[in-house]
């Protein structure tokens, strides 16, 4: 060969590509319910402690992401909306991503450990191990209740914000996971029934593909319901107050609607405006959690609304 | 003919390393900053050590 060829490192990967392996958006959510949970917790933290902290779940969580790609190269590669993904893209080698994740688990764990507690660093140990193993490698392609259960790990921040600030972990924690864990479901089989072919062509079992969409449509609402009744009852708890209650009765009334709405379509007429209503309900779920955990936030930090409730 | 000293890959591998060498700085003035919170916070108590040991 007489010239150096650079066409091998063409697609070598970039800071970008290695930080997009942390799944940045679902981080943002992370550390943002996080905060939330030990914001609204009754013991103050030490701002430098808490801010720490939170970069380390923030970790944690990249590093569960990164895990979940290098498992998942196989199938992302196929799906249209992960195939520009960094290890299907061949900017990333599988092995990096697997690498990549195991150190930042460790990392954020052990320093979790340091700057909060060891309840908090165990949570969030068993968060990275859930997600990581229980829904990515066993639960996603094994059970058409992978979202459902595997939505656990999506759950546990506010608990961990919790756990770092107050070393304990009580009824008020839970109920922020259970409003979590009871809004996956309907969140993504929302998305499943108009992405439609994404998760077909991978094999994965989504409710759609196992028990047809007018199955799942029955289950977003039944979902809906349960979750409305779980969202508006928590406003009467420790962390609810009249901020949280007044966005979770609007909000739950307008997602209540559209789960029915969803559940009295058949498919002809949801291809005819081309799933404008379950694409709606899902715009509608980002904001209902966002809002949710916003209203807590603001019942735990405004001096207004401070022992009105309790 | 002038030979092109600076590709597009040295680019991109000057900003990993840049990137790289950043974060490691940041992490040393966080645990540095987070020592002083814990020292510096009400409960905090130096190990006892005994006499004649």
């Amino acid at each position: 060969m007489s010239d150096i060829s650079y066409s091998a490192y063409d697609n070598e990967a970039s800071l970008g590509d290695y930080f997009a392996l942390l799944k940045p958006r679902v981080m943002s959510l992370v550390v943002f319910t996080a905060v939330v949970g030990l914001l609204a917790a009754p013991v103050p933290v030490h701002p430098v402690i808490a801010f720490a902290s939170i970069l380390f779940v923030a970790i944690g969580a990249g590093a569960s992401g990164a895990l979940n790609m290098w498992w998942d190269a196989d199938i992302d590669q196929v799906m249209r909306r992960t195939s520009k993904r960094p290890i299907p893209a061949g900017k990333v080698q599988p092995g990096e991503a697997l690498t990549l994740g195991i150190a930042l688990s460790g990392l954020s764990v052990m320093m979790l450990t340091l700057s909060a507690n060891l309840l908090a660093a165990g949570l969030l140990a068993f968060t990275i191990f859930f997600y990581a193993v229980v829904y990515s490698m066993w639960l996603k392609r094994s059970t058409p209740q992978n979202i459902v259960i595997g939505g656990a790990a999506g759950a546990f921040p506010p608990v961990i914000g919790w756990a770092i600030a107050t070393g304990s972990v009580t009824v008020e924690a839970w109920l922020m996971f259970a409003l979590i864990f009871m809004w996956t479901p309907p969140h993504f089989w929302a998305l499943a029934l108009f992405m439609k072919s994404d998760y077909d062509d991978a094999g994965v079992p989504m409710l759609t593909v196992t028990h047809g969409r007018k199955a799942t449509r029955a289950h977003i609402l039944i979902y809906t319901l349960l979750l409305a009744a779980l969202a508006v009852g928590t406003a009467f708890s420790a962390i609810g107050g009249p901020v949280y209650l007044v966005v979770s009765m609007i909000l739950n009334a307008f997602f209540v609607v559209g789960a029915v709405r969803i559940w009295r379509r058949d498919e002809d007429a949801a291809l005819a405006d081309n799933y404008k209503i379950e694409k709606s309900f899902f715009k509608l779920s980002l904001l209902y959690l966002f809002l949710h955990f916003g209203a807590i936030l603001a019942d735990a930090v405004l001096p207004f609304t401070l022992g009105m409730w309790s | 003919m002038s030979l092109r000293a600076e590709h597009d890959l040295h680019r991109r591998r000057k900003g990993r390393n840049v990137g790289v060498g950043l974060m490691l700085g940041f992490f040393v003035v966080l645990i540095l900053a987070l020592t002083v919170a814990k020292v510096t916070q009400g409960d905090f108590e130096m190990p006892r050590i005994e006499e004649g040991q």
